[in-house]
């Protein structure tokens, strides 16, 4: 029997209410919200919000294959370090979680670190080369429900519609990585003025919006459900409020560093800040927001996406693009943009838990009886990050020397304290 | 100045304060030892990454000619080949106790990323489609040189022709031709213009037949052939047809008005006609000028300031 743990003070945000209380957690189950509680554990939820733990659906975990850049038990301390109780596992490692095995290490390797749950997630084509269907069903077995070619996007357009057809029959969800490949040969960065200047191969808007539009007219056809990942431009944002508007089963995340940072950035040449899809300009970033405001956008999703130091000092050209994202998810997310603890929640656990299909766990009310995975976050303490205090593995953030307003305080897992002020207990 | 990495990095004043530098090295360059001791002591490291004649020999005559001492670096007989990284071969170059490198790369920005890896002074000698500042400066010794102008292109109007897009000495060249007062026109197939071409403050025009007659200086860049197989250009007859300099185009060209060219010609393609039959040609010029305007980058950056030492004879 696992120690019992009360949290004093916090502000409990739920969808239909948002009241302090105290929460008290005993074997992994919230045993009571209200007042006069007591339990082994103590913890200072003064100032701050408790909602359910977050859920990222786009984190690349880096194991198996480049396990210098990150594995899956360094990414998950930055998870649980970000509040997330849950992430979904990218399906671009070496080998790709195409198949079986793969996905069961992924999955087995998160129980192992025990920080936060680890969700693979599967390929929508083989190795992701955009040629051949992975075997759906078999992975539907293992508990997969999520299906991407991140990284890249399916171009083959009528496999993307044979994908959608199985997707529909067995009721899981394809996301997209819309990018049109023959409009970004070698792109590095946003194709606009500061992109000309620079002289580098730009990657325009269209490049994605193109694949979003095609993508809503697939899922027009075949009635199957489609999430779009990481948006980045303001045409997107329209395309999906009109197709959310005509019914169509499509859910869309934007990621952190497309909510705060501009293609400006990119001027002094550092990999740091590429990223695909890129940065891009500030019409976009309100586009964002506003698909944030009116609900067009369901999810913030962090494409955490760390890469070995070595390999980001390179030319811009031939450096690998992203970014970590998880443990500044929440700060980015309340700096940038002017969201209530109920649209944080909603943003990072509600929406993601049922996207990613982990809603019998993740995502659920603060109420007695549910799973105790939960995260204590406050959006008032202001502080500087520093690549050389982050848990990942990789130093690749945009916010180094930034500062943030909000940060996450404690992290509870499966009733277990993972988090507590800010550190990792394990 | 500590690096030369952009035009943009200089101001106006800069640049003709290096321009009229220019003029002493080329005095300097008319006497029968072309050679004075402004350098010695100092160590140039030449830095090419991608395949270069005349910037390379060009950078090194310089430094020759200002009694520096010269590594030469080639990237096809390094360890690149063995898997050095960029990093480690520029802190490696550093620790041999180089003043300056001076840097080409297939890559746009690595001379900027240089920087953070060396004190060195660091002169780009072209990076990608970026930059090529030391060809901008030398373009706009000649023209202004050429006009009697020294300090102002005002009343000037210059056409750059062909591949705008991705190429680095436009960029340098239309930021320095603009800042001195020209005005610019350039003129190529619209998937050779960049994106925004509008904010760079010049005017686009569509054949070279719109501009051949109306120019000071006809500036016609290299067409790399390997664009044609790309389709950017369906044909290269048809690219000819709209923007080559021909025999017959080159007769239209105004009195007084130059061609120039950065090299290496593309013969067949861009330039049709025979340069050496093209009154105005400036192409040769370009090149000894090259020598004089790099001489006065390594002077400012690297020199101490004084310009008497650039009186004194050089050592045989």
């Amino acid at each position: 029997m696992s120690q019992s743990i009360v949290i004093r003070g916090a502000t409990v945000v739920n969808p239909d209410a948002i009241a302090v209380a105290d929460v008290l957690i005993i074997d992994g189950v919230i045993a009571g919200v209200g007042g006069s509680l007591q339990a082994d554990i103590e913890l200072d939820g003064t100032g701050c919000y408790l909602s359910s733990g977050f859920v990222d659906l786009h984190t690349h975990l880096r194991e198996p294959g480049k396990e210098e850049a990150e594995t899956i038990e360094s990414g998950s301390r930055a998870a649980a370090l970000g509040g997330y109780t849950a992430v979904v596992a990218m399906p671009n490692t070496d080998p790709a979680q195409d198949n079986v095995e793969t996905v069961r290490f992924v999955r087995e390797q998160g129980i192992v670190a025990g920080l936060c749950e680890v969700v693979p997630s599967g390929c929508i084509t083989i190795g992701r080369l955009g040629k051949q269907l992975v075997p759906y069903a078999r992975l539907v077995e293992e508990g997969v429900t999520l299906f991407t070619d991140d990284g890249t996007g399916v171009q083959d357009a009528q496999l993307m519609q044979r994908a959608l057809m199985l997707g529909k029959q067995l009721g899981i969800t394809m996301a997209q990585h819309c990018e049109v490949a023959s409009l970004t040969t070698g792109a590095v960065m946003h194709d606009g003025e500061c992109c000309s200047s620079m002289g580098v191969p730009g990657w325009p808007s269209i490049a994605e919006e193109q694949m979003v539009r095609r993508d809503i007219g697939l899922v027009r056809a075949t009635g199957a459900k489609m999430h779009f990942l990481h948006l980045s431009t303001a045409g997107s944002v329209d395309l999906v409020r009109a197709a959310k508007a005509e019914g169509l089963p499509i859910t869309a995340e934007v990621t952190p560093h497309h909510l705060a940072l501009q293609d400006e950035l990119l001027r002094g040449f550092d990999p740091v800040f590429k990223v695909n899809p890129p940065l891009r300009t500030a019409a976009d970033i309100e586009a964002l927001k506003s698909g944030i405001a009116d609900g067009t956008i369901d999810a913030v999703a962090t494409d955490h996406a760390p890469h070995a130091g070595h390999t980001k000092e390179q030319p811009l050209d031939a450096a690998p693009p992203g970014m970590l994202g998880l443990e500044t998810a929440l700060g980015v997310l309340n700096t940038a943009v002017s969201v209530s603890p109920q649209q944080i929640a909603s943003l990072m656990s509600w929406a993601p838990a049922r996207i990613a299909e982990v809603s019998q766990r993740h995502g659920r009310p603060i109420a007695v009886g549910e799973p105790a995975n939960i995260a204590v976050w406050d959006t008032s303490t202001v502080w500087t990050v520093s690549r050389d205090h982050l848990s990942s593995k990789s130093r690749n953030t945009p916010f180094h020397g930034m500062d943030l307003r909000g940060r996450v305080r404690h992290t509870i897992f499966n009733g277990e304290l993972v988090v507590r002020d800010g550190k990792a207990l394990k | 100045m500590k690096h030369l990495l952009s035009s943009h990095d200089l101001s106006v004043e800069e640049i003709l304060g290096i321009l009229d530098v220019a003029d002493h090295m080329a005095e300097i360059n008319s006497r029968s030892l072309p050679k004075v001791p402004a350098l010695r002591g100092k160590t140039i490291a030449s830095v090419f990454f991608e395949d270069s004649t005349r910037t390379r020999l060009s950078f090194e005559t310089a430094a020759k000619r200002l009694s520096a001492d010269v590594m030469t670096f080639m990237a096809s007989s390094s360890s690149l080949n063995k898997g050095e990284s960029l990093r480690d071969t520029i802190e490696t170059l550093s620790a041999m106790g180089v003043d300056a490198m001076v840097i080409r790369h297939k890559s746009s920005g690595v001379p900027l990323t240089m920087t953070k890896w060396t004190h060195a002074a660091i002169i780009n000698a072209g990076d990608g489609w970026h930059q090529h500042p030391t060809q901008g400066l030398l373009d706009a010794y000649t023209v202004t040189r050429e006009f009697g102008t020294k300090d102002s292109l005002s009343s000037r109007t210059i056409a750059i022709v062909g591949d705008i897009k991705h190429s680095r000495v436009a960029r340098s060249n239309i930021d320095i031709f603009r800042r001195l007062g020209a005005h610019v026109v350039v003129v190529a197939p619209p998937a050779l213009l960049p994106h925004n071409i509008e904010s760079w403050g010049v005017e686009v025009r569509n054949t070279i037949d719109e501009v051949v007659g109306e120019v000071d200086a006809l500036y016609m860049l290299r067409m790399q052939l390997e664009r044609m197989d790309s389709a950017i250009v369906p044909k290269l007859a048809e690219y000819c047809a709209l923007y080559s300099l021909t025999p017959e185009r080159a007769a239209r060209m105004g009195n007084g008005a130059i061609l120039m060219h950065p090299g290496p010609i593309n013969r067949g393609v861009e330039l049709i006609v025979d340069p050496a039959d093209v009154p105005g040609s400036r192409i040769l010029q370009q090149v000894t000028n090259g020598v004089n305007v790099r001489m006065a980058v390594l002077f400012t950056l690297l020199g101490s300031g004084a310009t008497t030492v650039l009186q004194q004879g050089g050592e045989s």
